[in-house]
């Protein structure tokens, strides 16, 4: 039996194509996946994102439970409502999930991936014996992305509440009238458009989705999601990462806080001997002008090296035209660089893992 | 609800097969498959001149969403590719029993395609799919 998030009934209604996705039924597209990418590009889209499991964590030891379970240091937040992406890792410099946190007036929020839910729940548990916490899990709460150009205008003549007019880039709020109770609203996304992420009580989803709807926003599937956020060069927790693949390797040294240095934070250890030793690979970002389309698991070949580097996400690039990829490779290498797509060795490019921002091409 | 050509012949893995009235055979797929697929961005068909085979590999067909092998309903040589998908694979949703054809074969021995369903018999098995 599949979970359904509070949208399910109205996502096929809207002609959505449900699909199993991690234990979940959601949409993959309602259309064409391509058009849906091209609407947050250039207009507005939405998608339902009420599978992602929202966790908040109160009490006195919050900040510093926290601050041991998580790699970046939630001493950062500095406002109510700010919000870091972090990696939560294991003893050996894994990761277990990356996620966001969000400083709120009663503590922390902190929004994880929904396949990794039930052993971060297990692990931030056992984690806090020792700590004054308590670690909530919002079931009660649906989560809504809004994406695109138009998408925090469009929003707004939805919600009309003039406080998320505010919002700095990774910032959220609660918003303050009687009817919003348990609205939270974070200029966030997942796209590499400016937009929000909506979380909202689950009984009043299907409202809002469809007032969304009704105001010209475009209903996305998980397809679009996906193409959209290779584009940004954002990771997919599992594909670029994983327990045994360490942040240093997945672009994510910007999200290890070092400073202040007698903060001791899960994998610390494993990370300052893993750089000690020097890493052995990096993430890059590919670009096929060929025609064809990079896919997960292919293999990278490297001229003149035995090792062979891996694709870990995919996809053509609606955007670009072209298919583009991320992929790991041994660090020290340089040289020409090759995909093998079935029988045929095609040659790529690296480029920075970065390749469309804002609606425009940035390589 | 899908499109099928009751002239046609199918195979389970979604291809279809027309006999031409020069006797050559042009493959594809069906409307139901392409919609599966989603938007199409890239094909690869056999070179012209290439031998084919039944139940063999001779293609592969591309969406945003994942590569999807094309097997040959019948065995024989490629004496035409429809090159027009190499620009404009879309042509494969649009229309995927006319202009989004992909190879055309002079056939060993026709009557290969016997083995092949028709219509109704493609219809049901599509039917059980979902």
């Amino acid at each position: 039996m599949l979970n359904k998030t509070p949208l399910n009934d109205i996502h096929r209604q809207m002609g959505g194509k449900l699909v199993d996705f991690g234990g979940w039924h959601m949409p993959v597209n309602y259309g064409s996946q391509m058009d849906e990418h091209h609407a947050v590009r250039k207009a507005a889209g939405m998608f339902d994102v009420s599978h992602m499991t929202v966790v908040d964590i109160s009490g006195s030891d919050a900040k510093v439970f926290l601050q041991y379970v998580l790699a970046n240091d939630v001493a950062k937040l500095g406002v109510q409502g700010k919000a870091l992406y972090t990696g939560m890792l294991n003893e050996k410099g894994g990761v277990i999930d990356d996620l966001i946190v969000y400083l709120v007036n009663d503590g922390y929020r902190l929004v994880v991936n929904c396949a990794t839910r039930e052993k971060d729940l297990a692990w931030m548990t056992q984690q806090s014996e020792k700590y004054s916490v308590s670690i909530t899990e919002r079931s009660d709460l649906a989560m809504i992305a809004v994406q695109g150009p138009q998408a925090r205008a469009k929003t707004q003549t939805v919600l009309q509440a003039s406080e998320i007019d505010a919002l700095e880039v990774f910032q959220a709020c609660a918003l303050q009238a009687e009817k919003y109770h348990n609205w939270f609203v974070a200029r966030t996304g997942y796209t590499g458009e400016d937009g929000y992420e909506i979380i909202l009580p689950a009984d009043q989803a299907v409202s809002f989705w469809q007032a969304l709807a009704d105001a010209g926003v475009q209903p996305c599937g998980l397809g679009a999601r996906d193409t959209l956020r290779l584009e940004a060069g954002m990771n997919l927790y599992g594909h670029e990462m994983n327990e045994e693949i360490s942040p240093l390797v997945a672009n994510m040294g910007w999200t290890i806080a070092w400073a202040p240095q007698d903060r001791h934070f899960i994998g610390r250890a494993a990370l300052t001997a893993e750089k000690e030793r020097g890493l052995t690979h990096k993430l890059v970002g590919l670009l096929l002008q060929d025609k064809g389309v990079l896919r997960e698991a292919q293999e990278v070949i490297c001229e003149g090296m035995a090792e062979k580097g891996i694709v870990t996400s995919g996809t053509f690039s609606p955007t670009l035209g072209h298919s583009i990829a991320l992929a790991r490779i041994p660090v020290s290498f340089t040289g020409d660089i090759f995909v093998q797509v079935r029988q045929r060795k095609l040659p790529v490019k690296i480029v920075k893992p970065c390749f469309v921002r804002n609606g425009s091409k940035v390589i | 609800m899908s499109d099928i050509r009751p002239e046609l012949k199918y195979l389970s893995s979604h291809e279809w097969a027309r006999v031409e009235e020069d006797g050559t055979v042009s493959i594809g797929i069906s409307d139901h498959a392409q919609q599966e697929l989603g938007d199409v961005v890239y094909v690869e068909v056999p070179e012209v001149g290439s031998e084919v085979h039944i139940g063999e590999e001779a293609g592969v067909v591309e969406s945003v969403k994942a590569a999807s092998d094309i097997f040959s309903p019948l065995s024989g040589e490629v004496v035409a590719i429809n090159e027009a998908l190499a620009d404009e694979p879309e042509t494969v949703n649009e229309s995927p029993y006319d202009d989004g054809w992909f190879f055309r074969v002079k056939p060993s021995d026709l009557s290969e395609l016997d083995g092949a369903m028709n219509a109704e018999a493609y219809k049901e098995s599509i039917e059980e799919d979902d």
